[in-house]
């Protein structure tokens, strides 16, 4: 089991509000990433769950049991940091034993020398061998346990400390920005080990990330935050399709979602540019903001009512896609346009060129950000 | 052009080599009088290990050996002497007993405190550090005299406790380590307390090992200094022979119904000086790391 349950957190430093009464049910099994710009509090919600901050009030519930008055130690956790945090002077064989170790021997074991002279000391000793052995064997890194951390490269250390945090079989990995310290194309491979260590394990993994691609592509769910608030909790998909707010929106998903300014009359049509929407917002005769994914926008050769025109500022070649910045008049924002290098390769920076926009792919958010629906699914 | 570089090398290396020289001579002096006869030492003749000519030493017959026992050459006689004179090993023993023993509670003492001032937080944190950085500033004369009084009503005067007690706190130990100590991230700590150490546990199993540059530069200014100290061992050790310190016991040999003899004199200086200057050689590498590493003294 690895439920944990956080109930009305909140968290002050000072004066500073740092977490504003959250609340998040994580469930057994499952790849939550607490999600958001830097400063937004993740960290901090994560160190609550681990025990090495107290949150100023609310309550952590780990499998149902209320942890306010546990220490970290005692919590059963395993926690993967940035840094790693290797033991620079013990080996890797020492650094993945020594949570077991404590875990295991008692105080008179622990002692040099004489703790020899337990009876049970030798078998606990061959029980930490093989789990030892079993974890290197899993992450390949049977070979480097010999050495020390300082002879090891960034992603062997991020592989000796998820093996510290592994060993031990605990009720959930924490994991604080662990990927952040590599070099991207690692970043990338070792995203995808995350994800089978997690299918293999099945122990709940609450992951930390300032990243929204690692969000997208590892978790079952993510929490968006920013400013010390939940905003979003949702399926990855969910929270890309249906964001519950313009920051979110804005949050995830490479590159930005274009934004732009419109209105709706007293009918609920929609406005921008010089675009109507089929659709009706729900809100009329109000200020809106409308946001459209690059990838929904196209570049296009006719020009109709539907379609609007501006001229490319730049040119971002990414191989498999091409974004194009465009300045577009009556709009002080470049917008992003995504395209298809087969199409668009004449296309350079200075050509005037026409967007049309996919149907049915707009977002509307009122002043205050909101998230407005629509009244009917058609247009 | 390059001959002109090589003067002005040549300059700075003169300069350098005359700095060494006045550096140096005294313990060039030192050993060369070890060696040599009280006649020679006093013509100041004789260059480094003057003739060395075999002769009976008048002192050693006044102090009641016979003539046949006093005559060999000046270095064996005024090394032989020396140790007969006074209990050098004794003295050399109490030398380590003492700084280790203060070395030793000093590191027990500063490395929690340090600990505690670099990483955890609690109320009045701030206060405690700065009244560290006071009791820095308080020179150790100034509080003889109180602490002289203590220990006598304590009864601890001429005992070894006398010797130990009043450096076990070593508030520069403590600054160091503290200043150390705040350079090591705090998620190595975060991750020790995920793993089930308690504080203790931490400052022993990760912090020291991670500290020992830092902690060999202290055990050396803690060593020398407690080692070569003259001052605290003469105020508190007022008779008994068998708790002389180095130093101590090199007073022995000044003065007195025999007259100074320097020979035997210098030769137990350097007795007392060759075990920090094989210790400084052994550590230099770490040494020099450690002060560049806290960029003090």
């Amino acid at each position: 089991m690895g439920t944990i349950s956080l109930k009305n957190i909140s968290k002050s430093f000072g004066s500073t509000q740092v977490l504003n009464n959250l609340n998040v049910d994580i469930q057994d099994g499952e790849f939550l990433t607490l999600v958001g710009p830097s400063g937004c509090g993740k960290s901090t919600l994560l160190r609550i769950i681990a025990g090495l901050e107290q949150q100023t009030s609310g309550d952590v519930l780990i499998d149902n049991k209320n942890v306010n008055k546990i220490r970290a130690s005692e919590r059963d956790l395993a926690m993967v940091f940035q840094s790693y945090a290797l033991y620079p002077h013990l080996t890797v064989r020492r650094n993945l034993e020594t949570p077991l170790r404590l875990r295991d021997y008692n105080a008179f074991e622990r002692l040099p020398l004489i703790g020899n002279f337990s009876p049970n000391k030798k078998s606990k000793t061959e029980s930490i061998n093989q789990l030892v052995n079993k974890t290197s064997e899993t992450l390949q890194i049977s070979e480097l346990l010999d050495r020390k951390p300082g002879q090891l490269s960034g992603g062997q250390r991020q592989r000796v400390a998820l093996g510290r945090a592994m060993v031990r079989e605990p009720v959930a990995f924490l994991m604080d920005e662990p990927l952040s310290n590599l070099d991207a194309a690692l970043r990338v491979h070792m995203r995808s080990e995350l994800s089978e260590l997690h299918n293999s394990l099945k122990t709940t993994f609450v992951y930390v990330t300032h990243d929204q691609a690692e969000a997208l592509t590892m978790s079952s769910r993510m929490a968006v935050m920013i400013d010390g608030n939940l905003l979003q909790l949702d399926t990855p998909q969910e929270v890309y399709d249906n964001p519950s707010s313009l920051s979110v929106a804005q949050f995830v998903g490479s590159p930005k979602i274009n934004i732009f300014n419109g209105s709706s009359d007293s009918s609920g049509t929609v406005n921008f540019l010089n675009v109507n929407l089929k659709r009706k917002s729900s809100e009329s005769n109000s200020d809106l903001h409308i946001g459209i994914r690059p990838e929904h926008l196209e570049i296009t050769n006719n020009k109709d009512e539907n379609t609007f025109s501006g001229t490319v500022a730049y040119r971002e070649n990414l191989g498999s896609d091409i974004y194009f910045h465009v300045n577009i008049e009556d709009n002080s924002k470049k917008i992003i346009v995504r395209g298809l290098p087969q199409f668009t390769h004449q296309i350079t920076n200075g050509s005037s060129v026409n967007i049309k926009r996919d149907s049915n792919k707009a977002l509307l958010f009122n002043q205050t950000g909101m998230r407005i629906h629509f009244n009917n699914a058609m247009g | 052009m390059e001959a002109k570089q090589y003067i002005g090398e040549g300059w700075k290396h003169a300069i350098l080599i005359i700095g060494a020289i006045v550096v140096l001579l005294p313990f060039y002096m030192m050993v060369s009088m070890s060696l040599k006869s009280q006649q020679e030492i006093q013509s100041i003749s004789g260059g480094l290990i003057g003739a060395q000519e075999t002769q009976t030493f008048p002192v050693c017959v006044k102090t009641g050996y016979s003539e046949e026992e006093c005559t060999m050459k000046p270095y064996k006689y005024n090394y032989w002497f020396a140790f007969e004179k006074a209990p050098i090993p004794r003295y050399l023993m109490n030398g380590v007993i003492v700084t280790l023993s203060i070395f030793i509670i000093q590191v027990l003492v500063a490395l929690p405190c340090a600990y505690a001032l670099a990483k955890l937080r609690f109320y009045g944190r701030e206060f405690v550090f700065s009244m560290v950085l006071f009791c820095l500033l308080i020179p150790v004369h100034g509080i003889a005299l109180p602490l002289y009084v203590m220990l006598a009503q304590a009864g601890l005067v001429d005992t070894y406790s006398a010797l130990i007690l009043p450096w076990t706190i070593s508030v520069f130990g403590i600054f160091l380590m503290r200043q150390f100590f705040m350079t090591v991230p705090d998620e190595l700590i975060d991750a020790a307390r995920m793993d089930g150490m308690g504080e203790y546990a931490i400052v022993w199993k990760v912090m020291l090992p991670t500290a020992i540059p830092a902690l060999l530069a202290f055990a050396i200014f803690s060593v020398v200094a407690h080692w070569n100290d003259y001052f605290w061992p003469r105020m508190v050790i007022t008779g008994n022979r068998d708790l002389f310190t180095p130093p101590l016991g090199i007073r022995e040999f000044r003065g007195g119904i025999d007259s100074d003899e320097f020979g035997p004199m210098m030769a137990s200086i350097v007795t007392v000086t060759v075990p920090l200057i094989v210790a400084f050689i052994i550590a230099q590498k770490r040494f020099i790391e450690g002060i560049t590493l806290t960029g003090m003294k």
